[in-house]
């Protein structure tokens, strides 16, 4: 069912869900930007209308409200092993249509390659969607070139325009909290954008031959370019690998914890094994490894494309690296053959 | 109720067997069906988890050999027969059986490599009747580096084993020189049936499986055992992926049709 709201409305009714989830979306943090004077725009918790960024893209990405950047698995004591408590308030995270694209991404690898994973599932399972129209395409995103560009899964939409709020609301639980707070019932349509600045040709993963690609020249520039922060990988919102750690308390040696932590491919020690051994130490074999990825072998293994077009990737790197640009590059190398 | 695979279980050490200073066996209690090849994530709390392979198994046990090379392997030898440690597993596909039954089978294993495969070894040295021969070339940096010497000699009765070593002396029990370099000496009765299984470092495993091609092995005949670094087992940390596979849950076992594809 579809409303109309207004802010106070709107207000009105994210008080009335903020009874049951904790609610996410982007937000502006003033002046805590990489430079100075300038925003972030991450997300974090919030109450009210207006405590939401609606107009620009996040640097950051909504990943976090479903793997946490750290995330204790279990407590040690000295003789016992404790698995960290879970949460047991619901979210509602609101996110852009290539952002709820990326959380089948998500799904895909926590919940159905290999065993599924336990911490994951726990929070997902206590996760509701909420649309964010896009009116128009942000600077570095190919959302259409990618598939993502229109989403028709979220457990609600918003979109603002001339000071309302438009809502299309699918998960039926919700119809009387929006309802009481409407001035009107209509059919909402939650805007997307049909085209974008960015454009990207996609290689062809079943013609591809993935050996000579990987050998094409093409890499060597990333070697230098390249300074593996691995903020690419960080606010990406399909990436998912993380790195598992032991520590003890420097309190008290005795006790520690297990915990999982983000991690990234393009980063040193991603792929280090006992006594010395690494694979692709070159900065242009990780970018390799990560554009094929996000556009070649997620593909072929699950049936659909793993990158969604969001741009981030190119928003944050810190050497005006462009994916996009290395995806077009190696969609041209790749059909030279 | 869902079941956490992250969480570990205690096992018991129901034995250990020292090969080198460096390198010990333990006997681990565990009920359940393993296959050789598979691996178990062993962890001790505070210091961090380590895939190991399963170097061997029986009725309530799983054997696994270790080299302590670091932080947690390094813990894991302050472990005693009475001790407990945590593991999670098996994890992997191991090694199928059934791919060489029947078959002329040769293993070529370097070092530790040696451990994933001791499984398949000693199930076929121990039934020989299930296979038509079996070849074992085992190599080692030098004599104080090899493992399982009571197994060789057992694995001995019944199959043809080429112990080698880099460098060192020869005796009449070992020979000199890398695995390679006895490939060429081995004879079939036909070769393009013949199975293999080759086990140790990466270029060890490119360079044994061209040689065993050049003696009229088909690729498709060979399987090799890869080894990456692993944080989860299952699929999710990504640290073990090479192009479109997960090492972790796709292998560590691979035809060779499949593994020479895997660039890192
Ligand atoms: C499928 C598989 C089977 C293995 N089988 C055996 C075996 O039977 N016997 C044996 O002695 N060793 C085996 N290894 C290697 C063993 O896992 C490493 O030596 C061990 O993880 C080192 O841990 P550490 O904390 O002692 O060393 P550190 O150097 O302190 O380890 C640092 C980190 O790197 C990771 N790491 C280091 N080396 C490896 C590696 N080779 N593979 C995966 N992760 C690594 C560890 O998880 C750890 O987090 C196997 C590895 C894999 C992937
Ligand atoms: S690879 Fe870049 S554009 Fe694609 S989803 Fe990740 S951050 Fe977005
Ligand atoms: S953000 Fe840019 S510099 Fe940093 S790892 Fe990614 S591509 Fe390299
Ligand atoms: S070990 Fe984590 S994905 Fe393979």
């Amino acid at each position: 069912m579809g409303y109309r709201l207004t802010k106070k409305g709107l207000n009105a009714a994210l008080t009335d869900l903020s009874r049951q989830y904790k609610l996410y979306a982007p937000h502006r943090y003033v002046n805590q930007g990489e430079f100075s004077d300038t925003d972030s725009i991450r997300y974090g918790e919030i109450k009210t209308a207006d405590d939401m960024e609606l107009l620009e893209k996040s640097s950051h990405t909504f990943k976090e409200a479903l793997i946490p950047i750290s995330e204790t698995f279990f407590f040690f004591t000295e003789d016992n092993i404790k698995e960290s408590e879970r949460i047991h308030t619901g979210a509602v995270i609101f996110l852009r249509s290539c952002d709820l694209h990326a959380v089948k991404r998500l799904d895909e690898i926590y919940l159905n390659n290999g065993a599924e994973d336990y911490y994951y599932k726990r929070l997902r399972d206590k996760v509701k969607f909420v649309l964010l129209g896009c009116v128009s395409s942000f600077e570095n995103c190919f959302c259409v070139d990618m598939g993502t560009n229109i989403s028709t899964e979220y457990d609600a939409s918003l979109d603002v325009r001339d000071g309302q709020y438009y809502i299309d609301c699918k998960f039926s639980d919700w119809d009387s909290i929006f309802q009481n707070n409407a001035e009107e019932i209509l059919d909402v349509v939650p805007s997307h954008v049909d085209q974008t600045t960015i454009q990207v040709s996609l290689p062809d993963t079943d013609t591809i031959n993935t050996e000579k690609v990987i050998k094409n020249s093409m890499w060597d520039e990333y070697d230098t370019r390249c300074i593996a922060c691995g903020r690419c990988n960080f606010s990406c919102p399909t990436c998912t690998c993380f790195t598992m750690q032991d520590i003890f308390y420097t309190d008290n040696g005795k006790a520690g914890e297990r915990r999982r932590v983000w991690a990234s491919c393009m980063v040193d020690k991603f792929t280090d094994v006992a006594g010395g051994g690494s694979y692709r130490n070159k900065h242009g074999a990780r970018m390799r490894f990560k554009v094929l990825h996000k556009v070649v072998d997620y593909r072929q293994r699950f049936g659909y494309h793993m990158c969604v077009g969001c741009g981030r990737c190119d928003d944050v790197c810190p050497e005006y690296i462009s994916f996009s640009h290395a995806v077009n590059k190696l969609s041209r190398v790749a059909k030279e053959g | 109720m869902r079941t956490n695979e992250y969480a570990p279980f205690l096992s018991k050490v129901l034995s250990v067997q020292k090969h080198t200073d460096i390198e010990y066996t333990f006997r681990m209690a565990y009920e359940g069906i393993v296959k050789p090849g598979q691996f178990f994530e062993v962890s001790i709390p505070k210091f961090g988890e380590a895939p190991i392979s399963i170097s061997g198994y029986g009725d309530g046990y799983v054997e696994l050999t270790i080299r302590r090379v670091g932080k947690v392997t390094n813990e894991i030898f302050e472990y005693y027969e009475g001790d407990s440690l945590f593991i999670r597993g098996p994890y992997g596909n191991g090694f199928d059986l059934d791919d060489y039954r029947g078959k002329e089978l040769v293993v070529v294993a370097g070092g530790t490599g040696l451990s994933p495969v001791r499984g398949v070894i000693d199930y076929f040295a121990s039934n020989p009747e299930q296979v038509k021969s079996l070849k074992v070339i085992a190599g080692f940096k030098s004599p104080s580096d090899i493992l399982f010497f009571e197994d060789i000699a057992r694995w001995k009765k019944t199959s043809q084993v080429i112990l080698t070593v880099d460098c060192g002396e020869a005796d009449f029990e070992c020979s000199i020189g890398f695995v390679t370099e006895h490939i060429p000496k081995l004879k079939f009765e036909d070769v393009s049936k013949a199975a293999a299984i080759v086990v140790g470092p990466p270029a060890m495993m490119h360079f044994s499986s061209l040689e065993l091609m050049k003696i009229g092995f088909l690729e498709k005949n060979i399987w090799i055992s890869q080894e990456r670094k692993m944080c989860c087992g299952i699929g999710k940390c990504g640290h073990c992926k090479i192009n479109d596979v997960y090492v972790c849950v796709d292998g560590p076992v691979f035809n060779y049709t499949k593994g020479k594809t895997l660039i890192d």
